[in-house]
Protein backbone atom coordinates (compact mmCIF):
# COMPACT_ATOMS: atom_id res chain seq x y z
CA UNK A 1 0.00 0.00 0.00
CA UNK A 2 1.48 3.47 -0.84
CA UNK A 3 0.82 6.12 1.65
CA UNK A 4 2.33 9.06 -0.49
CA UNK A 5 4.59 11.54 0.99
CA UNK A 6 2.54 11.79 4.28
CA UNK A 7 3.32 8.82 5.49
CA UNK A 8 4.42 9.04 8.49
CA UNK A 9 1.90 11.65 9.68
CA UNK A 10 -0.48 8.39 8.76
CA UNK A 11 1.69 5.55 10.83
CA UNK A 12 1.98 8.33 13.36
CA UNK A 13 -1.67 8.90 13.96
CA UNK A 14 -2.63 4.97 13.89
CA UNK A 15 0.14 4.33 16.16
CA UNK A 16 -0.96 7.53 18.83
CA UNK A 17 -4.34 5.98 18.69
CA UNK A 18 -3.23 1.95 18.79
CA UNK A 19 -0.88 3.32 21.93
CA UNK A 20 -4.09 4.98 23.49
CA UNK A 21 -6.63 2.38 23.27
CA UNK A 22 -4.23 -0.31 24.20
CA UNK A 23 -3.30 1.72 27.65
CA UNK A 24 -6.92 1.88 28.10
CA UNK A 25 -7.66 -1.42 27.77
CA UNK A 26 -4.36 -2.57 29.78
CA UNK A 27 -5.33 -0.32 32.79
CA UNK A 28 -9.11 -1.54 32.46
CA UNK A 29 -8.08 -5.04 32.92
CA UNK A 30 -5.70 -4.30 35.83
CA UNK A 31 -7.54 -2.28 37.65
CA UNK A 32 -9.93 -5.34 37.85
CA UNK A 33 -7.70 -8.10 38.51
CA UNK A 34 -6.50 -5.52 41.39
CA UNK A 35 -9.96 -4.90 42.18
CA UNK A 36 -11.24 -8.33 42.84
CA UNK A 37 -7.86 -9.69 44.68
CA UNK A 38 -8.36 -7.29 47.25
CA UNK A 39 -12.01 -8.22 47.32
CA UNK A 40 -11.07 -11.83 47.75
CA UNK A 41 -8.28 -10.79 50.55
CA UNK A 42 -10.80 -9.03 52.77
CA UNK A 43 -12.99 -11.96 52.01
CA UNK A 44 -10.88 -14.14 53.16
CA UNK A 45 -10.33 -12.34 56.34
CA UNK A 46 -13.93 -12.75 57.03
CA UNK A 47 -14.77 -9.02 56.11
CA UNK A 48 -18.45 -8.55 55.16
CA UNK A 49 -20.56 -5.54 53.24
CA UNK A 50 -23.34 -4.49 55.18
CA UNK A 51 -25.93 -5.69 52.60
CA UNK A 52 -23.99 -9.13 52.34
CA UNK A 53 -25.01 -9.71 55.83
CA UNK A 54 -28.58 -8.62 55.93
CA UNK A 55 -28.85 -11.60 52.77
CA UNK A 56 -27.20 -14.35 55.10
CA UNK A 57 -29.43 -13.42 58.52
CA UNK B 1 -37.05 -7.67 33.79
CA UNK B 2 -37.59 -4.03 34.66
CA UNK B 3 -35.50 -1.65 33.18
CA UNK B 4 -35.21 -0.21 37.40
CA UNK B 5 -33.86 -3.75 38.09
CA UNK B 6 -30.42 -2.71 36.40
CA UNK B 7 -30.03 0.17 38.97
CA UNK B 8 -29.26 -2.64 41.45
CA UNK B 9 -25.19 -3.00 41.38
CA UNK B 10 -24.92 -6.69 42.06
CA UNK B 11 -27.90 -7.13 39.22
CA UNK B 12 -25.72 -4.68 37.15
CA UNK B 13 -23.04 -6.84 37.76
CA UNK B 14 -24.27 -9.81 36.81
CA UNK B 15 -25.58 -8.88 33.20
CA UNK B 16 -22.33 -6.50 32.93
CA UNK B 17 -20.47 -10.71 32.94
CA UNK B 18 -22.44 -11.68 30.95
CA UNK B 19 -22.55 -9.05 28.26
CA UNK B 20 -18.51 -8.17 28.68
CA UNK B 21 -17.11 -11.03 26.28
CA UNK B 22 -19.59 -10.79 23.63
CA UNK B 23 -19.35 -6.78 23.05
CA UNK B 24 -16.03 -7.10 22.99
CA UNK B 25 -15.77 -10.19 20.39
CA UNK B 26 -18.41 -7.58 18.32
CA UNK B 27 -16.35 -4.99 18.47
CA UNK B 28 -12.92 -6.70 17.08
CA UNK B 29 -15.27 -7.81 14.51
CA UNK B 30 -16.40 -4.39 13.44
CA UNK B 31 -12.98 -2.91 14.21
CA UNK B 32 -11.24 -5.60 11.47
CA UNK B 33 -14.28 -4.78 8.95
CA UNK B 34 -13.72 -1.20 9.03
CA UNK B 35 -9.57 -1.18 9.23
CA UNK B 36 -10.30 -3.26 6.02
CA UNK B 37 -12.55 -0.55 4.26
CA UNK B 38 -10.11 2.04 5.44
CA UNK B 39 -6.89 1.05 3.97
CA UNK B 40 -8.77 0.12 0.91
CA UNK B 41 -10.69 2.91 0.19
CA UNK B 42 -9.27 5.23 -2.32
CA UNK B 43 -7.52 8.72 -1.85
CA UNK B 44 -8.96 11.66 -1.68
CA UNK B 45 -8.46 13.90 -4.77
CA UNK B 46 -7.23 17.01 -3.06
CA UNK B 47 -5.81 15.40 0.34
CA UNK B 48 -4.34 12.11 -0.99
CA UNK B 49 -4.06 9.31 1.53
CA UNK B 50 -3.59 11.46 4.82
CA UNK B 51 -7.90 11.73 4.58
CA UNK B 52 -6.64 8.37 6.60
CA UNK B 53 -6.44 10.05 8.82
CA UNK B 54 -9.99 11.05 9.06
CA UNK B 55 -10.85 7.18 10.12
CA UNK B 56 -9.21 7.66 13.19
CA UNK B 57 -9.97 11.50 14.04
CA UNK B 58 -13.65 12.18 13.37
CA UNK B 59 -14.56 8.97 15.27
CA UNK B 60 -12.11 10.01 18.47
CA UNK B 61 -13.99 13.71 18.18
CA UNK B 62 -17.26 12.03 18.19
CA UNK B 63 -16.81 9.77 21.85
CA UNK B 64 -14.61 13.04 22.92
CA UNK B 65 -18.29 14.75 23.05
CA UNK B 66 -20.67 11.60 23.18
CA UNK B 67 -18.54 10.33 26.75
CA UNK B 68 -19.14 13.84 28.15
CA UNK B 69 -22.55 13.89 26.72
CA UNK B 70 -23.41 10.35 29.01
CA UNK B 71 -21.30 12.23 31.99
CA UNK B 72 -23.99 14.89 31.77
CA UNK B 73 -27.00 12.66 31.90
CA UNK B 74 -25.09 10.50 34.65
CA UNK B 75 -24.46 14.24 36.73
CA UNK B 76 -28.00 14.37 36.54
CA UNK B 77 -28.57 11.18 38.10
CA UNK B 78 -26.26 12.30 40.69
CA UNK B 79 -26.98 15.35 41.84
CA UNK B 80 -31.03 15.14 41.35
CA UNK B 81 -31.70 11.50 42.39
CA UNK B 82 -28.13 10.52 43.91
CA UNK B 83 -28.08 7.44 42.48
CA UNK B 84 -25.25 5.49 43.06
CA UNK B 85 -24.87 4.03 39.59
CA UNK B 86 -25.23 7.46 38.17
CA UNK B 87 -22.02 8.18 39.96
CA UNK B 88 -20.42 5.10 38.59
CA UNK B 89 -21.35 5.64 34.90
CA UNK B 90 -20.04 9.35 35.40
CA UNK B 91 -16.88 8.78 36.84
CA UNK B 92 -15.88 5.69 34.66
CA UNK B 93 -16.78 7.72 31.44
CA UNK B 94 -14.53 10.41 32.51
CA UNK B 95 -11.25 8.96 31.43
CA UNK B 96 -12.53 7.25 28.19
CA UNK B 97 -13.79 10.36 27.35
CA UNK B 98 -10.33 11.86 28.14
CA UNK B 99 -8.72 9.75 26.49
CA UNK B 100 -10.91 9.92 22.94
CA UNK B 101 -10.05 13.83 23.03
CA UNK B 102 -6.55 13.27 23.37
CA UNK B 103 -6.63 11.24 20.48
CA UNK B 104 -8.81 13.92 18.49
CA UNK B 105 -6.21 16.52 18.94
CA UNK B 106 -2.93 14.40 18.43
CA UNK B 107 -4.51 13.03 14.95
CA UNK B 108 -6.49 16.43 13.85
CA UNK B 109 -2.78 17.73 14.72
CA UNK B 110 -0.56 14.82 12.61
CA UNK B 111 -3.23 15.48 10.01
CA UNK B 112 -3.80 19.94 9.90
CA UNK B 113 0.16 19.60 9.26
CA UNK B 114 0.06 17.98 5.64
CA UNK B 115 -3.18 19.90 5.29
CA UNK B 116 -3.34 23.40 6.40
CA UNK B 117 0.72 24.00 6.57
CA UNK B 118 0.67 24.45 10.44
CA UNK B 119 0.00 21.38 13.40
CA UNK B 120 -1.68 24.09 15.41
CA UNK B 121 -3.94 27.37 15.49
CA UNK B 122 -6.14 29.22 17.86
CA UNK B 123 -9.47 28.95 15.74
CA UNK B 124 -12.88 28.28 17.71
CA UNK B 125 -12.82 24.11 16.54
CA UNK B 126 -9.59 23.47 17.38
CA UNK B 127 -9.94 25.56 20.97
CA UNK B 128 -12.69 24.39 21.83
CA UNK B 129 -11.94 21.01 21.60
CA UNK B 130 -8.86 21.61 23.62
CA UNK B 131 -11.16 23.54 26.09
CA UNK B 132 -12.86 20.09 26.44
CA UNK B 133 -10.31 17.78 27.14
CA UNK B 134 -9.05 20.69 30.29
CA UNK B 135 -12.11 20.07 31.32
CA UNK B 136 -11.85 16.10 31.66
CA UNK B 137 -8.88 16.61 33.38
CA UNK B 138 -10.54 19.10 35.80
CA UNK B 139 -12.85 16.57 36.04
CA UNK B 140 -10.89 14.12 36.62
CA UNK B 141 -9.16 15.42 39.22
CA UNK B 142 -11.72 16.03 41.31
CA UNK B 143 -12.60 12.55 41.01
CA UNK B 144 -9.38 11.43 42.17
CA UNK B 145 -8.18 14.03 44.43
CA UNK B 146 -11.27 14.19 46.55
CA UNK B 147 -10.74 13.15 50.31
CA UNK B 148 -14.54 12.83 50.61
CA UNK B 149 -15.78 10.50 47.55
CA UNK B 150 -19.25 11.85 47.60
CA UNK B 151 -18.20 15.47 47.78
CA UNK B 152 -16.30 14.65 45.10
CA UNK B 153 -18.64 13.26 42.79
CA UNK B 154 -20.88 15.89 43.58
CA UNK B 155 -18.53 18.65 42.27
CA UNK B 156 -17.52 16.85 39.43
CA UNK B 157 -21.11 16.55 38.55
CA UNK B 158 -21.69 20.18 38.93
CA UNK B 159 -18.46 20.83 36.74
CA UNK B 160 -19.82 18.27 34.48
CA UNK B 161 -23.06 20.30 33.91
CA UNK B 162 -21.30 23.58 33.12
CA UNK B 163 -19.29 22.31 31.04
CA UNK B 164 -21.71 20.92 28.83
CA UNK B 165 -22.40 24.33 27.50
CA UNK B 166 -18.99 23.60 25.34
CA UNK B 167 -20.47 20.55 23.34
CA UNK B 168 -22.93 22.78 21.58
CA UNK B 169 -20.35 25.27 20.69
CA UNK B 170 -18.02 22.82 19.40
CA UNK B 171 -20.68 21.46 16.68
CA UNK B 172 -21.47 24.90 15.90
CA UNK B 173 -17.99 26.66 15.93
CA UNK B 174 -16.90 26.35 12.18
CA UNK B 175 -20.53 27.65 11.26
CA UNK B 176 -20.70 30.54 14.31
CA UNK B 177 -17.23 31.63 13.13
CA UNK B 178 -14.27 31.49 10.29
CA UNK B 179 -12.00 28.64 10.80
CA UNK B 180 -9.17 27.33 9.52
CA UNK B 181 -11.17 24.00 10.41
CA UNK B 182 -13.48 22.57 7.48
CA UNK B 183 -17.30 23.32 7.90
CA UNK B 184 -19.54 19.93 8.64
CA UNK B 185 -19.20 17.42 6.16
CA UNK B 186 -21.09 14.67 7.23
CA UNK B 187 -24.19 15.72 9.00
CA UNK B 188 -25.53 18.44 6.97
CA UNK B 189 -28.54 20.67 5.36
CA UNK B 190 -28.29 18.77 1.97
CA UNK B 191 -26.82 15.39 2.87
CA UNK B 192 -23.07 14.66 3.47
CA UNK B 193 -20.52 16.11 1.19
CA UNK B 194 -18.33 12.66 1.84
CA UNK B 195 -18.43 10.29 -1.90
CA UNK B 196 -19.96 6.75 -0.19
CA UNK B 197 -16.52 5.15 -0.78
CA UNK B 198 -15.16 6.93 1.80
CA UNK B 199 -18.35 7.75 3.49
CA UNK B 200 -18.94 4.13 4.37
CA UNK B 201 -15.33 2.90 5.76
CA UNK B 202 -15.97 5.75 7.68
CA UNK B 203 -20.05 5.15 9.46
CA UNK B 204 -18.10 1.63 10.03
CA UNK B 205 -15.10 3.24 12.16
CA UNK B 206 -17.82 5.07 13.88
CA UNK B 207 -19.86 2.26 14.98
CA UNK B 208 -16.35 0.07 16.10
CA UNK B 209 -15.14 3.15 18.07
CA UNK B 210 -18.80 3.40 19.89
CA UNK B 211 -18.64 -0.46 20.37
CA UNK B 212 -15.41 -0.02 22.02
CA UNK B 213 -16.26 2.74 24.62
CA UNK B 214 -19.29 1.18 25.16
CA UNK B 215 -17.65 -1.80 25.91
CA UNK B 216 -14.48 -0.24 28.19
CA UNK B 217 -17.14 1.82 29.79
CA UNK B 218 -19.14 -1.01 30.85
CA UNK B 219 -15.68 -2.77 32.33
CA UNK B 220 -14.64 0.47 33.80
CA UNK B 221 -18.33 0.63 35.58
CA UNK B 222 -17.69 -2.99 37.13
CA UNK B 223 -14.39 -2.01 38.24
CA UNK B 224 -15.61 1.13 40.16
CA UNK B 225 -18.83 -0.60 41.63
CA UNK B 226 -15.84 -3.07 43.12
CA UNK B 227 -13.95 -0.57 44.38
CA UNK B 228 -16.53 0.87 46.00
CA UNK B 229 -17.28 -2.45 48.02
CA UNK B 230 -13.79 -2.69 48.65
CA UNK B 231 -14.15 0.43 50.33
CA UNK B 232 -17.03 -0.59 52.06
CA UNK B 233 -15.48 -3.10 53.57
CA UNK B 234 -12.14 -1.80 54.71
CA UNK B 235 -14.70 0.92 56.61
CA UNK B 236 -16.52 -2.31 58.14
CA UNK B 237 -13.31 -3.62 58.82
CA UNK B 238 -11.66 -0.84 60.50
CA UNK B 239 -15.03 -0.28 62.52
CA UNK B 240 -15.16 -4.18 63.68
CA UNK B 241 -11.68 -3.42 65.06
CA UNK B 242 -12.30 -0.39 67.20
CA UNK B 243 -15.13 -2.21 68.76
CA UNK B 244 -12.51 -5.03 69.45
CA UNK B 245 -9.99 -2.23 70.97
CA UNK B 246 -11.99 0.41 72.43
Amino acid sequence: MNLGPHADFIVASYAVTVFVVAALVAWIFVDFSTQRRILGDLEGQGVTRRSQRKNDQ
Amino acid sequence: MAIIDLANPTRFLGIVNRVLPWMAAITLLVFAVGLARAFNAPDDYQQGATVKIMFLHVPAAWLGMMAWGVMSVAALGTLVWRHPLADVAGKAAAPLGAAFTFVCLITGSLWGRPTWGTYWVWDARLTSVLVLFLLYLGVLALYWTAEDPGRGSRAAAVLTLVGAVNIPIIRFSVDWWNTLHQPASLIRRGGSAIDPSILWPLLIMAIAFTLLFLTLHLAAMRNEILRRRVRAMRIMQAQELAEVRP
